[in-house]
């Protein structure tokens, strides 16, 4: 199996420097790039069937062809990282960032010449100090390397990048929320249309694209577009970055091929459940995303095949659940994150979030009442995309609708016994 | 209030964005990194120095998790309550934390060594329980390993 963005990652070293980083192949892409013209380049991340790793899989290549081109558009362009990584059981863009940060800045470079951007901006989110550490040196080494700045490799395309480390706040990785932050503002998503590719940043066209996405890019110009999706078990192209943590007995990160199993990140590279437990059931890719049970582990994880079984992909790191996690507990730990991350512009998000929290906390600790649990099925069927600005609470839905569903009897034992039969 | 240092560092922040808005989130962590929380009074300054108004500094300073606009203590205890930390131990952790330091979450030691606030993940997922102190992870935590790295804190 080819290993391609973590191929130069080493664990608990070093990152490559800029040289080492060439050495091994680097800003290869970047020089053919540099060659080509950007109407090129997004064809190619087209061909390529690049989808978003951020966690909702939107093509890539659709989003940069919606960036008006030419002199009719309004500059500076903006190219923006979202590397806000904190969707609940999340921590492989943490591995990128902190493993070759030369891959996501050659990576910047592409992506930014493609939409013809001239400013770029790092989101990163605050907790992560070593990343930033490395960010910042490997941004100094890329301008004294005429990487990035003025007449990039002595051509014409000159190119910022700047980094921007968050106050911290969950919403801010919500593409339209996260621009809101970077001027400076509350994150508070924005109504949409108008979308971030013809009027984002400060009223300028701009992309936002997640770390794994922008790590993909330097690749696929580099090998083109047919090497690329030959990498995949299905459709969708290239590899993913999978992860296992909870109650399995190796955690961690895997870059597999896209559409590997449940199954297979599960038993061969997590190394199965924990001491013998038996796998009760497993959020696939975040906290946004539905329970996916033990008879559904043959299930390929890519976007298509995910929400097939009425789940999602999200991020493709999942958290792993045996037979003594209580499934109200773990979704009223989560609904309480959700409700305490909420930017409370909308309402279904900012009253309807704590009153799903409250209702759980009563199940979980002994003051749950009959009809509880169609208070929470009521709010299930209402905080729903549409009715929302952004996706944060139907988001937050999904995991308390899939354990509803599953788990139902466990919910009515909760009423029965007054509170949680595990306490 | 604010000394020239934070001045500088503010200002040099205002050059890399088209406005001087987007130079506040920095400014309130800068100002945070010399006192340890954002008092009323810097706001006001730093709505000065960027030609805002102090509403304007404040409502941005009110949204963000890691801007202190209340005094805390010494060093901050982040911990970990999402969902790999939960389902691999948390509330264990969070109870042993809160009686070890006689505060519950959001409250500051009566010494002011320590202030215990809640985490969104971590991204230490593969490492669960974590927390973070200053800046510094800490995984794989048991009871016992959270009393010896507190220990390492005066």
């Amino acid at each position: 199996m080819e290993r391609v963005l973590t191929q130069n990652i080493r664990p608990s070293e070093e990152p490559l420097t800029l040289l080492e980083y060439e050495q091994c192949g680097g800003y290869q892409g970047l020089r053919k790039a540099l060659w080509s013209s950007p109407e090129e380049i997004q064809q190619m991340v087209t061909e390529a069937g690049l989808l978003g790793r951020g966690g909702a899989g939107f093509p890539t290549g659709r989003k940069w062809g919606s960036v008006p081109m030419g002199d009719r558009a309004r500059h500076p362009k903006y190219f923006v990282v979202n590397a806000d990584e904190m969707e609940p059981g999340a921590m492989k863009d943490r591995l990128l960032l902190e493993g070759d940060p030369h891959q996501l800045i050659e990576g910047i470079i592409i992506s930014s010449y493609a939409i013809e951007a001239s400013q770029a901006y790092i989101f990163l989110r605050w907790e992560y100090q070593l990343a930033a550490r490395r960010l910042i040196s490997a941004l100094s080494q890329a301008y004294h390397n005429n990487r990035l700045g003025a007449n990039i490799l002595g051509s014409p395309y000159s190119l910022d990048i700047h980094l921007h480390q968050s106050g911290g706040r969950y919403m801010c990785g919500e593409a339209e929320a996260l621009l809101s932050a970077l001027e400076g503002r509350r994150a508070v998503p924005r109504s949409k249309p108008p979308y971030p590719t013809v009027c984002g940043l400060w009223g300028k066209p701009t992309v936002v694209n997640n770390v794994e996405t922008v790590c993909n890019v330097p690749h696929i110009v580099k090998h083109g577009p047919e090497w690329f999706r030959s990498l995949s078990h299905t459709d969708e192209g290239g590899t993913k970055i999978y992860g296992a943590s909870g109650r399995v007995r190796q955690p961690g990160l895997w870059e597999l091929p896209m559409g590997t199993t449940i199954r297979e990140v599960l038993e061969e590279h997590a190394g199965g459940m924990h001491n013998g437990h038996a796998l009760k059931a497993l959020l696939p890719g975040g906290g946004s995303t539905a329970f996916v049970l033990p008879e559904q582990l043959d299930t390929r994880m890519d976007f298509a095949s995910m929400e097939a079984i009425g789940s999602r992909l999200g991020t493709g790191t999942m958290t792993v659940m045996d037979e003594r996690t209580c499934p109200v507990g773990l979704v009223w730990g989560l609904e309480q994150f959700f409700a305490r991350e909420s930017c409370g512009w909308c309402t279904p998000c900012r009253e309807g979030l704590p009153w799903v929290a409250r209702t759980l906390e009563a199940l979980e600790t002994g003051d749950g009442r009959p009809g509880d649990l169609e208070t929470l099925e009521h709010h299930v069927r209402w905080v729903r995309m549409g009715n929302t600005f952004c996706a944060l609470a139907p988001g937050a839905m999904m995991p308390l609708e899939s354990a509803l569903r599953h788990f139902r009897s466990e919910f009515e034992d909760h009423v029965a016994a007054g509170g949680c039969p595990r306490r | 209030m604010l000394t020239d240092r934070e001045r500088q560092r503010i200002e040099a922040e205002t050059r890399l964005y088209p406005h001087p808005r987007a130079a506040v989130p920095e400014a309130l962590k800068i100002v945070q990194d010399h006192r340890g929380w954002v008092p009323d009074e810097a706001v006001k300054e730093i709505a000065e120095l960027l030609g805002l108004s102090p509403t304007t500094v404040d409502s941005t300073a009110t949204f963000y998790n890691m801007i202190l606009r209340e005094r805390a203590g010494r060093h901050i205890i982040f911990i970990c309550d999402n969902v790999s930390c939960w389902v691999t131990g948390y509330e264990v952790l969070r109870d042993h934390l809160c009686r070890r330091l006689d505060i519950a979450l959001g409250e500051t030691t009566a010494d002011g060594r320590f202030t215990l606030l809640p985490a969104a993940c971590l991204g230490e997922c593969d490492r669960a329980p974590a927390m973070m102190i200053d800046g510094e992870i800490y995984g794989n935590l048991t009871p016992e390993r959270i009393d010896e790295v507190l220990a390492q804190y005066d």
